[in-house]
């Protein structure tokens, strides 16, 4: 009939217009005095009473809180994670990205009398303007040295600040996806709620051998 | 008393970033009056060479470019180019593997769909809500793939053999409660537009193409479908495991713009059909075949092979062809949107001006597939 298919999708429309948004403000959300205080640990009134121009502010919805988006653990984020003490300098990961964007430079950084000669990494920078957050640098790391990050916020005013030079790596906050490490699943470490792990021996696929396991390896065995 | 108006043809610039052509496209329209009398369409503008740039990549690594060929449906593009590689290769692909890649490809056909549906609405010109509707559905979508791989459009989840690691715990309960959800949802489109009096009369009778016509320009896919031409490699070429699960394939007779956007809906109804089969077939094992039977850097031996899926757009097929070294020495990709839309002057001409775009989209072409 005439007409009754469009009172059927008037009945959906209304339906859903009663619903509450499914859109996630982003990257802050306008919050009012009880939000306000809430941020400030304080009682509304308390707020009121102590930080008056908040209180008035957010009484006019311009007072505005950080608004953290549901992430998964897997997520490929753009800040890489490094733990130097791990990696080699094979630069396995170099040669598998498909943009050859990853550079390594390393020297020979001494004879370590346990591991053998070891090198130094004097240059690794990845130029994550150019980068298409594949992961498969990280999937081709055979130490485990080279993780996704789960961060994403990195704008830039400028192409060349994009790349990450090895000094920001060394330093950099270490959240490591679970993006090919299947090892953080089973350990059931997610980023964003545990936060960083700057302990380079809990992020490889194997445990770290306890103190007598490496005396026998080493010292008896030789 | 009524006077005849004397019209001139008049040729009119459409793009190449008009906003209603669904990316970087133009078309040449010469329109007499409100009527098209010519159409040339224009393409090329997002070449980026893909085929190509897959030369000097490693087989593994043409799974980035895959992706962004058709970036509404991308991992339906890592399967087909997965299952050239494992033709090429010779690989048994890890059953637990397939079953993923089956589950996410259907995922990704509803997505696909869902936004062909709601562009169209979008087309017909009601701005922003119905297009919200359908979106809404398909973020919970790509929330699931972030979960299986981290990432929501440019998945790279396919490996030979199987998928890059097995779905997280997680992934399961969030999928079926996306399952339950999805049919009222489908409903809900069903009631907001299927007998919807203003669709039908912009849609039906609209840009008619006849079976002949299509089978002759080897047009694929739903379009094929709403001619009444049940042509779906799913069932008559069954790759992977599609031959152990049952599904119907909604036929239309009208092949005009209403029965197009008719059969998309029909078959997200079925693809929840074929993953909750899915889901009850898939056995715990390896995700992928040992390193050592698919190493890394795969050397297929000298020869070619071609493989094609359903995709949500039509038949995808890649063709490798292996000079026994470690990157393709040819791959071509037939790209169901490129050739899709080889029959848009037969679909437009005669049509009107109101009418273009709505059936342009209802071809459901993605322009990072026809230029590649
Ligand atoms: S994520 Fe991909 S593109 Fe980026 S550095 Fe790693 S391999 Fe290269
Ligand atoms: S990060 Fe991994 S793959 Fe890259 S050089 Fe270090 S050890 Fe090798």
């Amino acid at each position: 009939m005439i007409g009754l298919g469009l009172l059927k999708a008037m009945r959906v429309t209304l339906r859903n217009a009663l619903k509450t948004p499914f859109t996630i403000q982003y990257p802050d959300r306008k919050v009012g005095i009880s939000g306000a205080a809430k941020n400030e640990g304080k009682s509304p009134v308390g707020l009121i009473a102590t930080q008056p121009v908040t209180a008035a502010k957010a009484a006019m919805s311009m007072y505005s809180v950080p608004v953290n988006i549901p992430q998964n653990r897997r997520f490929r984020g753009n800040e890489f994670t490094w733990y130097e003490d791990r990696c080699t300098g094979c630069a396995s990961c170099a040669k598998y990205c498909p943009l050859g964007i990853i550079e390594i430079v390393t020297s020979p950084g001494g004879f370590d009398v346990q591991e053998g000669e070891s090198y130094a990494i004097d240059v690794f920078d990845i130029d994550i303007g150019r980068c298409m957050f594949c992961g498969l640098c990280v999937e081709a790391c055979p130490y485990d040295a080279l993780h996704m990050g789960s961060q994403f916020e990195r704008s830039k005013y400028e192409r060349d600040a994009l790349v990450i030079p090895v000094d920001e790596l060394r330093q950099a906050l270490r959240q490591p996806s679970s993006w090919f490490r299947p090892q953080f699943e089973e350990r059931d470490y997610d980023p964003f709620r545990d936060g960083a792990n700057d302990e380079h021996h809990s992020v490889g696929r194997h445990e770290k051998p306890d103190q007598e396991t490496l005396d026998k390896r080493w010292v008896e065995e030789r | 008393m009524t006077t005849q108006v004397r019209t001139e043809p008049i040729t009119v610039n459409l793009g190449p970033q008009h906003p209603s052509t669904h990316g970087v496209f133009r078309m040449r329209v010469t329109f007499d009056g409100e009527e098209i009398i010519d159409v040339e369409p224009i393409f090329g503008y997002l070449h980026r060479g893909s085929e190509k740039l897959a030369e000097e990549r490693t087989y593994v690594q043409v799974v980035t470019l895959t992706d962004r060929m058709d970036y509404v449906g991308s991992m339906l593009n890592n399967q087909a180019y997965m299952l050239a590689v494992e033709k090429l290769a010779g690989v048994e692909p890890a059953p637990r593997g397939v079953w993923l890649r089956m589950i996410a490809s259907e995922l990704q056909r509803i997505a696909s769909h869902l936004v062909a549906v709601g562009f169209l609405i979008q087309d017909l010109g009601a701005w922003g809500t119905p297009l919200i509707y359908t979106m809404r559905e398909r973020e919970k979508i790509l929330d699931l793939f972030e979960m299986l791989c981290g990432a929501r459009i440019t998945n790279s989840y396919l490996r030979p053999g199987g998928v890059f690691m097995d779905a997280p715990e997680e992934f399961w309960p969030a999928m079926n409660e996306l399952l339950d959800e999805l049919p009222p949802r489908i409903d809900d489109l069903d009631d907001l537009l299927t007998d919807n009096d203003i669709i039908f009369s912009r849609t039906k009778g609209v840009s008619i193409l006849t079976p002949e016509q299509m089978i002759d320009a080897s047009i694929t896919g739903p379009m094929l479908r709403a001619a009444g031409v049940d042509w779906d490699l799913r069932h008559r070429d069954p790759y992977d495991y599609y031959d152990q699960v049952s599904f119907d394939r909604p036929l239309h007779t009208a092949g005009d713009n209403f029965a197009r956007y008719w059969v998309r809906v029909q078959e997200m109804r079925e693809s929840i059909k074929i993953i909750r089969q899915c889901e009850k077939l898939i056995e715990p094992g390896p995700v992928r075949p040992e390193h050592d039977d698919v190493p890394w850097l795969l050397r297929p031996p000298i020869g070619d092979a071609y493989a094609a899926i359903e995709h949500s757009k039509g038949e995808l097929g890649f063709y490798l062809v292996s000079d026994g070294s470690i990157s393709p020495y040819r791959c071509h990709v037939r790209a169901p949107s490129l050739i899709n839309l080889t029959l848009l002057r037969d679909m437009l001409v005669g049509e009107l001006l109101a009418d273009m775009f709505v059936s342009f989209g209802s071809v459901d072409i993605n322009m990072g597939e026809v230029d590649r």
